[in-house]
């Protein structure tokens, strides 16, 4: 609660409000205290004075009354009659809630149907029934207006009722013998009140605007008596000549509604805590670049060279680092394993190379990463984008997600070839057929009007892979892209790659926590741990002899090809927070040949053979490298 | 998807009836000799004979109901006293007058709405962001009739760029750009607070979309941005969105009675409060029946529109 409060503090914009509505609030109690004018009292010789005048603050109205008298006295009604309103309907609909929610079934049924049709209506109209059948009145304005927010209350309350209705201690009071009675208003109620609560709240504004509207129709509060709206109303017929008696009540219901709708804003916000954690910002189009220092010099080797990369996550004052110098590089055609446990940073640096990563929180903050002699990093978002999906395309890991559930494949198919050529709308969608006939998908034909959620699992990844080939890319970066899928679908999905790999001669970055994976596709491999790279090298020679002890692992966690679905559950202990690092060796704490010297300071690469490990005790001793 | 159309339309016949049985109900609740309070200050003897003949009053509460929902069904829907003249001929002829007012603000929110939502999640935490949500708080806190006033005070009074009031000009007027131009301020009026909502929601919609797999997905194949909100987001986030637009549809119908009231539009709103003034109830309950029935329809029609954009729907 303290937390709580101290959230919505924090919040200038609620503080605004729910100060000024004190404020508002504190007035209208103190009203009849205050020295002033009677509101009633009419006095035909005063009409329409000016505000400022002498002894009339406000001016006067059509009748000579005083205005801010008037105003004062008429803020008090509203208020008054806004929040009976919001108790009445809380009390009734929450009553027909918790009933309905309780005893279920029919009852249930009954009670919500009612429900439903009351809120076929159209709001107000409702209202205006219940007037025109009660007559014009304050009082039966008040009634109107909450019977038509009855409904609201009753849905929300039987919602919950209907989630605690079925807890332990409930059942357990029914086990004791009590009666329907007892357990509504000693355990049912109890655990609602604070949901009512949150629900007036929201309402509350707009019982007030209800109201005031009732009376500005002239169906609420009859003369001389006057809430805010019928001041309004009463105004209307002198707004172009005087127009501050119109001015002056139509303000004041405006600042007490804003003022509650700032503080609803403020009690929304506190109480989500999705927006506490930041997590509901949307990614921009490409990711931050905040580099440090200045990046290594290009042009770089092969079709992709990614140079001593880092991307870190900043997350209010929390910096967690995902990449931490990370360099790998691919040849044309070749294919790169990238491996590691799921929050080692391989899928970061996958995502880094074409500015993918969500940002905020993602800031790249030091590295390059060159393609046809460019670094990637910190490129203009148009020349980013013209790579993007052309020269180098990315399959991600469950196609479920990362298709459009509302376009058909075949438009996405060829809206992936249209933004980088222009091709005319017969030949796309041959194109798109084609592809689809390409990753082996059966009657293409058909199947290219298809919606994602008509396809199973495996037909929507190889839609996914199609669609990473739509324009002959030169590099494919995979980012775990069989891990969704069912281990013999994942077979097939695998060696489709292979064959597409050498019939596109595609180069392939595979990001995979899996080494039998690794194994059947990637000539070399790249191990990261804690977000560096802690071994890298041939697949031959590392699954023949890991140097690294965290390699070695890895591969004893996999008993077959491909059939490794299991998150590395056999290491012990988990993988470090990358907002925690040790310095030293990050993996000493899981590690059997731990000493005291690994902890100390960064380990350096060592390398040697054609291949490089960061270990100070490694399982095997890479060959010396010639001096050059 | 005729066949959906028709499940739905079947679908709603309970909640027509539904609605009929409350305002029955309602203006059943009336205290007193209902005949005497329906007629209000016109019960002359021989009306009251008249409504007691008309509605079987001397009849159980149950037979008075089936009388009056087949006299609807048939389109009698009894005749007003204080207008003299049958009540579906006054409904039909000023809802025609709200359609074109809240047919209008409709249209404004829907499209403003949804754009400035749209801009405000694109450019999250950015100026236009915080410009467009403090408008939007500002839009959804002012009342519609306070905001018919000061628009009136300003753009008719102080500048004469619109009329003050009314559907048409008294001379020389009744073209469809005389009904445009005094049609844009209540329109305006009537719209602004369903845009704040709409506006609202759409933003907190398209954040939650484009944090969305598919969304990284359209920026990995390389479609340019303004496409991937546009298109890519924005379907998705109509999803949400389209529901949203029902219900705001029927506040912008019944708070078109504020707006006609301070535009003096010749609506079925101000036919409605007139009519509960004069205490003429026969003319209400039509009234309200009536409007209530159109909405129902509409919303069927919302659910046919969210059917054809997204497949997942069975239809
Ligand atoms: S450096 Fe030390 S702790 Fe780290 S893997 Fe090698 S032996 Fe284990």
């Amino acid at each position: 609660m303290t937390q709580f409060i101290k959230l919505l503090a924090r919040n200038q914009l609620a503080l605004a409000g729910g100060i000024i509505l004190s404020i508002v609030v504190l007035v209208s109690i103190l009203v009849p205290i205050l020295p002033l004018q009677p509101p009633d009292v009419t006095n035909t010789a005063d009409r329409f004075m000016a505000p400022f005048s002498e002894g009339h603050w406000l001016g006067t109205d059509h009748l000579g009354r005083d205005l801010l008298s008037r105003l004062l006295w008429g803020t008090r009604l509203s208020l008054a009659v806004g929040a009976a309103a919001a108790i009445v309907a809380a009390v009734i609909g929450s009553a027909i809630g918790i009933v309905a929610g309780y005893f279920g079934g029919t009852t249930d049924n009954v009670i919500m149907r009612g429900v439903d049709m009351l809120m076929a209506f159209p709001y107000i109209l409702l209202a205006l029934a219940i007037v025109a059948a009660l007559g014009p009145g304050l009082m039966n304005a008040l009634i109107a207006v909450a019977a038509v927010n009855i409904p609201f209350f009753a849905r929300n309350i039987r919602g919950i009722t209907v989630g605690i209705a079925h807890k332990e201690f409930v059942d357990a009071a029914k086990l004791a013998g009590k009666g329907h009675l007892t357990i509504l208003t000693t355990e049912i109620l109890p655990n609602v009140v604070p949901v009512i609560v949150i629900a007036m709240s929201t309402t509350i504004g707009w019982m007030i605007l209800e109201t005031a509207g009732l009376s500005f129709l002239g169906l609420g509060s009859q003369p001389p008596q006057a809430d805010l709206g019928s001041m309004l109303g009463e105004a209307r017929s002198a707004l172009i000549t005087n127009p501050h008696t119109s001015v002056v009540p139509g303000l004041m219901i405006f600042i007490i509604v804003m003022s509650i709708n700032l503080l609803g804003d403020g009690v929304r916000d506190a109480l989500d805590p999705r927006l506490r954690s930041g997590a509901l910002s949307r990614p921009k189009p490409t990711t931050t670049v905040a580099r440090q220092s200045s990046p290594p010099h290009g042009p770089g080797e092969g079709v992709l060279d990614i140079r001593e990369l880092e991307t870190q996550f900043h997350v209010g004052k929390r910096v967690f680092k995902a990449v931490n110098q990370v360099s790998l590089n691919i040849e044309p055609g070749e294919c790169l394993g990238v491996i590691g446990e799921s929050g080692s940073g391989k899928s970061v640096t996958a995502l880094s190379v074409m500015g993918l990563v969500a940002s905020p929180p993602g800031v790249i903050t030091g590295g390059a990463v060159f393609h046809g002699g460019q670094d990637l990093v910190g490129a203009r978002y148009s020349t980013l984008r013209r790579l993007r999906g052309d020269k180098v395309a990315y399959i991600f890991q469950d196609p479920l997600s990362t298709l459009h559930p509302l376009i058909r494949v075949g438009e996405q198919l060829a809206e992936a070839i249209r933004v980088h050529h222009p091709v005319g709308k017969a030949e796309l969608r041959q194109r798109a057929i084609d592809l689809l006939n390409d990753v082996r998908i059966p009657n293409a034909e058909s199947r290219v009007d298809s919606y994602p959620h008509e396809m199973s699992g495996g037909m929507r990844q190889r839609v996914a892979i199609a669609m990473a080939l739509a324009n002959e890319p030169e590099v494919i970066i995979a980012d775990e892209p069989t891990t969704a899928l069912d281990v013999t679908v994942q077979a097939q999905v695998l060696s489709l790659l292979d064959d597409l790999r050498r019939e596109h001669n595609v180069a392939i970055m595979f990001i995979t926590h899996d080494f039998g994976v690794v194994a059947q596709l990637c000539d070399r491999v790249a191990v990261m741990y804690g977000g560096q790279i802690v071994e890298q090298g041939t697949t031959d020679d590392i699954l023949a002899n890991p140097a690294h002890p965290y390699t070695r692992k890895l591969m004893e966690c996999v008993p077959e090809l491909g059939a490794g679905r299991r998150e590395l559950a056999a290491i012990p202990g988990l993988p470090p927070a990358v907002d925690d690092l040790p310095p030293g060796c990050a993996f000493a704490p899981r590690c059997h040949k731990a000493q005291a010297e690994c902890t100390k300071a960064p380990i350096e690469m060592t390398r040697g053979g054609g291949r490089a490990v960061r270990c100070l005790y490694p399982e095997t001793k890479l060959v010396e490298e010639e001096p050059a | 998807m005729g066949g959906y159309i028709v499940k739905r339309l079947l679908s709603a016949i309970p909640v027509l009836l539904g609605i009929t049985v409350i305002v029955f109900l309602i203006m059943a609740l009336i205290p007193g000799d209902p005949a005497t309070a329906i007629l209000g200050s016109y019960a002359t003897p021989e009306n009251v004979e008249k409504i007691n003949r008309d509605l079987g009053l001397d009849k159980p509460l149950v037979a008075r109901y089936f009388i009056w929902l087949g006299n609807m069904l048939t389109g009698d829907f009894g005749r007003s006293f204080s207008l003299n003249r049958p009540v579906i001929d006054e409904v039909l002829e000023r809802f025609g007058a709200t359609l074109v007012l809240a047919g209008t603000a409709f249209i404004i929110c829907t499209i403003f709405g949804i754009i400035a939502g749209v801009i405000s999640a694109a450019r999250q935490y950015g100026l236009a962001d915080k410009a467009i949500t403090f408008a939007v708080l500002i839009g959804i806190s002012i009342p519609s009739f306070f905001l018919g006033m000061m628009m009136i005070l300003a753009f008719a009074v102080e500048r004469r760029w619109f009329p003050v009031s009314g559907m048409y000009a008294i001379y020389g007027g009744g073209d469809l750009a005389d009904l445009a131009w005094h049609l844009v301020m209540p329109a305006i009026a009537l719209a602004v607070v369903a845009t704040g909502v709409i506006a609202r929601l759409s933003r907190s919609a398209m954040l939650e979309v484009l944090r969305q797999d598919y969304i990284r997905t359209a920026r990995a194949k390389g479609v340019h941005e303004r496409r991937v909100i546009w298109t890519h987001a924005l379907k998705a986030a109509m999803v949400s969105i389209i529901p949203v637009l029902g219900i705001q549809a029927g506040f912008v119908l019944s708070g078109a009675v504020y707006i006609e009231i301070v535009f003096q539009w010749p609506g079925v709103g101000r036919m409605l409060v007139n009519a509960i003034l004069q205490r003429d109830i026969l003319l209400v309950q039509g009234g309200v029946v009536f409007v209530a029935a159109c909405y129902v329809l509409f919303n069927i029609a919302v659910d046919v529109a969210q059917s054809l954009l997204d497949p997942r729907i069975k239809t």
